[in-house]
């Protein structure tokens, strides 16, 4: 898994753009109609770990400059619904605004070779943001997704600087209108959750995939071998970023 | 003229904030209107919910949280979507109003309502 990230470009990545495009598309125009019906059921049983939710993400298809996908986590996660607080500066509000998604970009300093790629939380099988939290409000559930729990969550923001991804958020004021699906709020540190509500009522997407219009991202079940993910992984070489630190992610990515 | 301009900015910067209020709030819940008005008694006999309800909301939430079950009579959502009332325009009130079903009590007994600083307080479609 892990692989030297200054590896010269191997050709056969190419042809991940089309094999993994058709597979996302198969995936995504069904989750589409699931994720539009309300009334998609409900999880009744308790999450097992008999499946382990991930991404793939083809950096060779990530468009510098283009924000489809954080666009649409805001959307679906309520980010856009916390304006920047009166009085605060444009640089302390960008730097520290919620972002699920940021946009990153990566330069082979041997090369000059330039990668777009959104990083977001890694959903690490041994997550460092768990192994920090003091009341256990960080924590890993039993199909892979590393989330807050904010009943529990103190604000202490001390997973935020063990997170080696910058993943993770605080939510410094009033959220001015509060999603059903997806409850936020001042006081709590926050991060990318898979899209936990369609997890649990039975869609098959995540928002971010759903509006990448180039097909990068591919969501699945990264333990059954016939999910698009699992398939695009057999057969691409993948990286996890920053693998030194073995924290096995559950989001890995082509062609950084 | 510096000063000027920021009392300025100031002053419309109120008046927006006002204006933004004015059209955000809903007039006043009418009694009947919330689907809880027609039923016999909540998830559980009426005088049981009294006393208990949080620990039935407590008990779910960390359910829902860690285990993702949210095929649950007990969720908060749910306590929402049947106790919020409609205003005269038919638009929801919410349920943290002064007045509505949660404040109402909450208020009264001097319990602190700390669910809405996350959650909806209405139905929001999704």
């Amino acid at each position: 898994m892990s692989q030297p990230t200054d590896q010269p470009t191997d050709q056969r990545r190419r042809d991940f753009l089309a094999g993994a495009g058709a597979a996302a598309a198969t995936v995504v125009a069904p989750g589409v109609f699931l994720n539009s019906v309300a009334s998609a059921a409900p999880r009744d049983t308790a999450v097992t770990d008999d499946v382990r939710y991930g991404m793939l993400i083809d950096t060779a298809k990530c468009a510098d400059g283009c924000s489809d996908c954080v666009t649409a986590c805001e959307k679906e996660n309520g980010l856009d619904q916390l304006l920047k607080p009166e009085g605060a500066s444009d640089e302390i509000w960008d730097m520290q605004r919620p972002r699920w998604i940021r946009e990153v970009k990566l330069r082979n300093n041997l090369t000059g070779r330039v990668t777009s790629l959104p990083m977001m939380c890694q959903h690490c099988e041994h997550p460092p943001c768990v192994d920090v939290c003091p009341t256990g409000a960080s924590f890993r559930r039993a199909d892979g997704i590393v989330m807050v729990d904010r009943h529990t969550c103190i604000g202490c923001r001390y997973c935020m600087m063990a997170c080696p991804y910058n993943a993770r958020s605080f939510i410094h004021e009033n959220v001015r209108f509060k999603i059903t699906a997806a409850p936020r709020g001042k006081g709590c540190v926050e991060s990318c959750n898979l899209c936990v509500q369609r997890r649990d009522n039975g869609g098959t997407t995540t928002a971010c995939q759903d509006a990448c219009q180039q097909g990068a991202i591919v969501f699945g079940d990264l333990k059954d071998p016939n999910s698009a993910v699992s398939q695009a992984m057999a057969r691409y070489p993948t990286v996890q970023i920053r693998a030194d630190l073995k924290l096995n992610t559950g989001v890995r990515y082509t062609d950084v | 003229m510096k000063g000027n301009f920021g009392f300025s900015l100031m002053l419309a910067l109120c008046l927006g904030l006002f204006a933004g209020l004015g059209t955000a709030q809903a007039g006043e819940g009418i009694e009947g209107t919330a689907r809880a008005d027609g039923l016999d008694a909540c998830v559980a006999p009426t005088a049981f919910m009294r006393r208990n309800h949080f620990e039935l909301i407590k008990h779910q939430r960390d359910i829902t949280v860690h285990q993702g079950i949210r095929d649950t009579d007990n969720s908060l959502a749910g306590c929402v979507d049947c106790h919020v009332r409609k205003d005269a325009q038919g638009n929801h009130v919410p349920v943290n109003s002064p007045g509505e079903f949660c404040a109402g009590c909450h208020q009264y007994t001097g319990a602190t309502l700390d669910c809405f600083s996350c959650h909806a307080t209405k139905p929001t479609g999704n």
